[in-house]
């Protein structure tokens, strides 16, 4: 009797295990986060980094002998502070989210790196340039794998005054990224050796520069130097054309975006100069097999000039989630000790701040509606003319 | 300061002052007619804008190159689409709810304005960027006696100048003129004389929105550029225009949007050097300011009103 009733579950306990075994060898699931600005002037920016951190999970995932099963929750901050600390709350105060790749605004970003410190949530930042935000407190928290403002300054003085601009207007917004921009430009400029004729701060989201570019056609500068983001760079270029003003305009990483070149018009962005730190991505061993898995996977927007630093830093902190486990304080520590990782963009290793250092960057400028690295151009080797040359 | 540097303020002066009259006059003739402030004017304009940019996106596809032709198929597309859009507004949104308190009017008209906006912004392809308006006046430069003066300026202002002054003629001349001040004076006594009261207030709001979309074409092609915020804050300006001026009153609505103008450039021009450590950026506060203290002292606006009600 008692082997009748043993054989009879034996059947029964076989399937249990059967349909058990897959639970047992599905890997847990881990969520990390990534914000940036999907809506707005910035979006382009903003979708290329979000669907760039999107291929480096998939790609994660894809590998079998990992040991998560990684989740991406993207998340808009939409370029403005007030949304970005509500943002930054809500993921911080998850506790399934282990991470996050956070933030290309800088006055986002400024705002919300106190929320992640108070909850304990390792983030690395993507494409924020401020120097404060890694450099202004010492948060444990706080990662930054692109360069600072004050690399790409240095570099935008230094390239105008060695191609002989001797006179430079300055139009910066209002934000702590237009004022770093207009504090770090100003003091490498005036150590180059450039003149700076007049300083104008504008809002971030103003529609008539008619004022400030009719003062500055009376000022006569060689170059308008434009420390601010894509939507009202645009405006200036445009309006600058309007009044007949024939300076160079000269941005920041901040417009260096293929809306800039839309929004302007390709006829009238020709020529416009940007700087951005790290070297031109086709140039780099793993950066045309990135491209490539980027267009596979058919993404609405192009990874414009954040996204490799977007994909690099998913990575990062999955890579120490793999290692030490989906808990908060052990990836910050795992994240702090990094150095000399081997990344697409090339070796990284964090400063006492958790600062990428990240000697070069590279000078862009628009031809025939594209951004093309400055040794590539046809300006470089004197085909075409910057302004005023 | 020479006289090339001083026309060109004296030209952006006017340019800001025309598009911001023409938004105040829009104001001013609703709120003449039904006693109701319409917030979501300044978004009108913007609708207005981007329906010209898509009738020349049209155009361009079927074929039409000549540049006067496209203005003429953009502005008939944008006058229609606004004066539809202001027609439907007043029919099912103000008119039913003209008995309500009028500070509910003001907020649904707000909430219209918002939902404008975001609709432009989330089903326009690529809506969130700015997009490029074409350039299609001439470009030339004339100068005379030391005076530098931009072809398309000059055609745009003759335009706006045009535009107000037939709207005037319109309201001060005509039968429909006629009309609308009867409805704006008093609705009751109108509909006796038979006038058909509902036709007047569709047709009045008609009227606006189709100079809102004109003030929208001239902003576009002044600037070269549209995106779906313009209209908040011209709406807000266009608004404070208006009640400078004297809200109901037509010269009012025009003096208003040029003076808001005028303190504007002076904030960004004359101030900087005048006050140190004033920044251009701070024009809009200087300018608001201004109409903070003229309000205090006259607040029934510049040219008074013969009765004034509380909103």
């Amino acid at each position: 009797m008692n082997t009748k009733i043993n054989l009879a579950l034996l059947p029964a306990l076989l399937s249990a295990c059967m349909l058990a075994a897959p639970f047992a060898l599905a890997r847990d699931v881990v969520k990390i986060a990534f914000v940036g600005p999907l809506t707005g002037g910035s979006s382009a920016i903003g979708l290329g980094g979000r669907n760039s951190s999107d291929l480096a999970v998939k790609q994660h995932n894809a590998k079998a002998d990992g040991p998560y099963e990684y989740e991406l929750v993207s998340l808009d901050d939409e370029c403005k502070p007030n949304v970005g600390v509500q943002i930054a709350t809500k993921i911080a105060a998850d506790k399934d989210i282990v991470g996050g790749v956070t933030h290309f605004c800088s006055a986002v970003a400024m705002s919300a790196i106190d929320v992640y410190h108070k909850f304990n949530l390792p983030v690395v930042v993507w494409g924020a340039v401020l120097p404060d935000i890694t450099y202004a407190n010492n948060f444990k928290e706080v990662h930054r794998v692109n360069g600072t403002m004050i690399n790409q300054n240095q570099e935008a003085a230094k390239f105008m005054v060695d191609h002989g601009y001797k006179t430079f207007a300055v139009i910066h917004d209002t934000t702590d990224y237009g004022k770093g921009h207009n504090k770090y430009f100003s003091e490498a400029l005036e150590k180059a050796g450039g003149k700076i004729v007049g300083t104008f701060g504008v809002t971030a989201d103003q529609q008539d520069f008619t004022a400030e570019l009719t003062q500055i056609k009376q000022l006569k500068p060689q170059v308008i130097y434009f420390g601010g983001l894509t939507p009202i760079g645009i405006r200036i270029r445009s309006q600058m054309e309007k009044l007949g003003i024939e300076a160079q305009f000269e941005g920041t990483s901040g417009i260096k975006s293929d809306a800039y070149i839309e929004g302007a018009s390709p006829v009238l962005a020709e020529g416009s100069l940007s700087f951005i730190e790290g070297a031109p991505w086709e140039k780099l061993a793993a950066g045309p097999a990135f491209f490539a898995a980027y267009d596979q996977q058919k993404y609405a927007q192009p990874p414009e000039a954040y996204g490799p630093f977007a994909y690099v830093a998913s990575n990062l902190l999955m890579d120490a989630i793999d290692k030490v486990g989906p808990n908060r304080r052990k990836v910050r520590d795992e994240l702090n000790h990094t150095k000399d990782a081997d990344t697409m963009i090339g070796p990284i290793t964090f400063d006492d701040h958790r600062q990428n250092i990240v000697p070069l960057i590279t000078s862009y400028v628009v031809q025939d509606g594209k951004w093309v690295p400055w040794q590539d151009s046809e300006y470089a080797t004197g085909a075409r003319k910057l302004k005023g040359m | 300061m020479n006289l090339e540097i001083l026309s060109q303020y004296l030209v952006n002066g006017l340019m800001l002052g025309m598009i911001y009259a023409m938004v105040a006059v829009g104001f001013t003739l609703f709120f003449g007619v039904l006693d109701v402030i319409k917030f979501s004017h300044g978004d009108v304009l913007m609708i207005g804008g981007f329906a010209g940019l898509s009738a020349y996106i049209g155009a361009q596809s079927m074929g039409i190159t000549n540049p006067w032709l496209q203005l003429l198929v953009m502005l008939i597309a944008a006058l229609s689409v606004t004066a539809a859009l202001g027609a439907l507004v007043a029919r099912f949104l103000i008119l039913p709810l003209r008995d309500a308190p009028p500070i509910n009017l003001l907020l649904i008209t707000l909430m219209l304005g918002l939902v404008l906006r975001e609709c432009v912004r989330l089903f326009y392809p690529d809506g969130s960027n700015s997009k490029p308006f074409p350039q299609l006046l001439p470009t030339n430069t004339w100068h005379l006696a030391g005076l530098a003066i931009r072809a398309d300026s000059a055609i745009l202002l003759m335009v706006g100048a045009l535009t107000i002054f037939g709207v005037h003629q319109l309201i001060n001349r005509s039968k429909l003129g006629l009309a609308i001040r009867a409805v704006a004076q008093d609705g009751e006594t109108a509909r006796i004389m038979g006038i058909n009261f509902e036709r007047i207030v569709l047709l009045t709001f008609a009227l606006g929105s189709a100079l809102a979309a004109t003030a929208g074409m001239m902003n576009g092609l002044y600037y070269n550029e549209i995106n779906f915020n313009v209209g908040l804050l011209l709406g807000v300006i266009g608004f404070c225009a208006a009640i400078l001026g004297g809200l109901g009153n037509f010269y009012g609505a025009i003096l208003g949007g040029f003076l808001f103008a005028a303190l504007q450039t002076i904030g960004a021009v004359a101030l900087p050097h005048l006050i140190p450590g004033f920044q251009g950026a701070y024009k809009d506060v200087f300018a608001f300011a201004a109409v903070i203290i003229l309000l205090a002292w006259k607040p029934t606006g510049l040219i008074a009103e013969r009765s004034s009600e509380r909103v």
